[in-house]
């Protein structure tokens, strides 16, 4: 995306016209035809593309849920269920907008599980990460205030526990929790306002920190299963060597996740859009209630692993505290990984474990934070996970500033293995 | 052109000071919208006291009320209740309610309340604001082999004893809030007011 070195001028003239006046298609190409990416992706590449398909599918069913969603305590559930019934598809309007919400996390999860694998946070593309985490933490705000509007049991409950979470603040907890909510517990105030966050603030904050996001891509370019810069081998006319153009190439191939991605997805809406109770919890199928707490309030499953950290620790402010530093540290990944070496291919076995462990982690973790056992034993495991979560970071530090770490040569091209 | 002759004390001081009233006025601005979050006056009124009529709460039994859209329990206690609650002192965070936001002066006593026997509590778990249930028997729960009667967080498993004091060990950090309230006769509650004379 940067600003394109040879000025592109079309052969038709009403289009030179314009394209002296809007450098629009030179910026096209430049992003497109122009953009080299190395040539090795594998599977792990497909989640970036489609997390920008599924926000487009959000965006694009948001808009007609708003035409017939009514924000106000008293009238949203019945609204909800007005779509789901009355509404000429709007059960499937509504299905791809939930469906797509847990979709949206699992391909993100992904997309940043294959940052680590990679090292694609590391040198040159650490702000592609940390504008990357912004993106996580705004769809989290987004899919939080998302869940409250059908104003379900969960929803109420959920809302009311996530809030509550502010309250751990000294001095103005209390307070800043009220001014949240505009009352003393979530009502009416706080479902308009979340509408109006979930509809329009948001979005916006999210799409403008997407471009960002891209915009960073296209200055420092792709990494790759090898960790490989394929900017330093170019051919005469300055292309990397082991570069093919964006399009056609990974256009054609994006379409082909896509495809298989939408196989998934349809599946998923026609056959089990609650998936299980765990896309739409079974509890949101009541209306809140605010007198009568559901048997277990957990948030839907993409919050869980930083909820059962919340659930384990008997402390509400170190909970809280514990719940925003797993998210925070992550952050800091480019500068806690001193590796030199990218890829996990080349990092040797112990970080291969390592990244394993931690993913298991996050999952066993998740397990927990949606468990409606009372069994004590289950809290002393979440809390060594806990443990294990940030060992993981310290670990890796400790791993890399000393040199402990044994790892391959590196080789100077990409690899084609399959 | 332009930078001939300029006096660049002067073009920063006017930039410098251009931009902090620029930034004062962009805070006051910002103050209206800040505001609007607070709970409006509608939300105010609605946090209005409340009476509660206790005079069909039986023995051992706890009925919920509703002030300011939040759940009141009171509670008739039973002698044994009441008798088993020094007992449990070295197993609380708080046995003596030293925690002043959490009661007012006139409720910082054994059984927290103004008579024993009737405890009225805003249940709401201090954890994360979850409505515990009432486990009024003295028996063994799964949840504690030594349980003398009280509520249990169903969220994240937080234990109060029929006092509304929590135990150690579980997430919630205080014991549940005692909201004001008065006697207006033998059989009603005022809840959201205090006693005449008391703070």
């Amino acid at each position: 995306m940067a600003a394109a070195p040879n000025a592109y001028k079309p052969d038709n003239k009403a289009l030179a016209w314009i394209e002296e006046r809007l450098p629009i298609i030179g910026f096209m190409r430049s992003a497109t035809t122009d953009y080299y990416a190395p040539k090795n992706f594998n599977v792990m590449y497909y989640f970036g593309s489609l997390a920008l398909l599924v926000l487009v599918n959000q965006i694009v069913t948001g808009i007609f849920l708003t035409m017939y969603f009514n924000p106000s305590a008293a009238g949203a559930f019945a609204s909800v269920q007005y779509i789901m019934r009355d509404v000429e598809w709007g059960w499937l309007i509504r299905y791809m907008h939930t469906t797509g919400a847990s979709l949206f996390f699992l391909v993100v999860y992904l997309h940043m599980f294959r940052a680590l694998m990679y090292g694609s946070y590391k040198k040159p593309r650490e702000l592609l990460w940390i504008l990357g985490m912004f993106v996580y933490l705004a769809l989290m705000a987004e899919a939080f205030m998302g869940y409250v509007l059908p104003w379900g049991q969960m929803s109420f409950w959920g809302a009311k526990v996530i809030i509550s979470l502010f309250g751990a603040v000294p001095v103005i907890g209390n307070k800043l929790v009220e001014w949240i909510m505009g009352d003393y517990l979530p009502a009416d105030a706080t479902l308009n306002r979340f509408f109006a966050l979930h509809v329009i603030a948001l979005p916006l904050v999210l799409l403008m920190l997407v471009v960002l996001h891209l915009w960073a891509l296209h200055e420092v370019g792709s990494n790759n299963p090898d960790g490989v810069e394929i900017k330093e081998h170019k051919d005469a006319d300055g292309k990397p060597l082991d570069g093919i153009p964006f399009h056609p190439y990974y256009t054609v191939k994006d379409l082909f996740g896509v495809g298989a991605f939408l196989l998934i997805a349809a599946f998923i809406i026609f056959y089990q859009p609650t998936f299980f109770g765990l896309f739409l919890e079974h509890d949101n199928f009541v209306p809140a209630n605010n007198l009568v707490t559901p048997a277990a309030i957990h948030p839907v499953w993409y919050f869980m692993p930083f909820y059962a950290m919340l659930r384990v620790i008997p402390s509400k402010g170190l909970g809280v505290l514990t719940l925003f530093a797993a998210i925070a540290v992550l952050f800091f990944m480019p500068w806690i990984d001193r590796g030199k070496v990218k890829s996990w291919r080349y990092r040797g076995a112990t970080y291969k474990i390592a990244l394993g462990l931690f993913a298991l982690t996050f999952i066993w973790l998740g397990k927990i934070g949606g468990s409606e056992s009372t069994w004590i034993g289950e809290t002393y495991i979440g809390r060594v996970l806990t443990g294990v979560y940030f060992a993981f970071f310290i670990f890796l530090w400790a791993y890399t500033y000393f040199g402990w770490e044994k790892t391959k040569p590196v080789p100077l091209r990409v690899t084609m293995h399959d | 052109m332009a930078n001939e002759g300029v006096d660049h004390g002067r073009r920063r001081f006017l930039t410098a000071t251009t931009a902090v009233i620029g930034g004062v006025g962009v805070v006051a601005a910002a103050v209206p919208f800040i505001e609007s979050w607070e709970p409006s006056a509608r939300a105010l009124s609605a946090g209005a006291p409340v009476t509660a009529d206790i005079s069909k709460i039986e023995l051992g039994q706890m009925v919920r009320f509703a002030w300011r859209g939040l759940p009141v329990f009171v509670a008739n206690r039973t002698k044994e209740q009441l008798a088993d609650l020094p007992s449990l002192d070295p197993r609380l965070r708080d046995p003596g309610s030293k925690e002043t936001s959490q009661q007012p002066p006139y409720c910082q006593n054994t059984w927290r309340s103004i008579k024993p026997e009737w405890l009225v509590m805003i249940g709401i778990c201090t954890h994360l604001g979850c409505v515990p249930d009432y486990y009024g028997k003295i028996e063994p729960e799964p949840f504690d082999a030594h349980w003398k009667g009280g509520y249990f967080c169903p969220c994240h498993k937080s234990r109060y004893d029929v006092a509304g004091r929590v135990f150690q060990g579980v997430p919630a950090p205080l014991n549940m809030v005692i909201p004001p309230y008065h006697f207006i006769d033998d059989t009603h509650v005022r809840i959201g007011v205090s006693p005449k004379g008391a703070a």
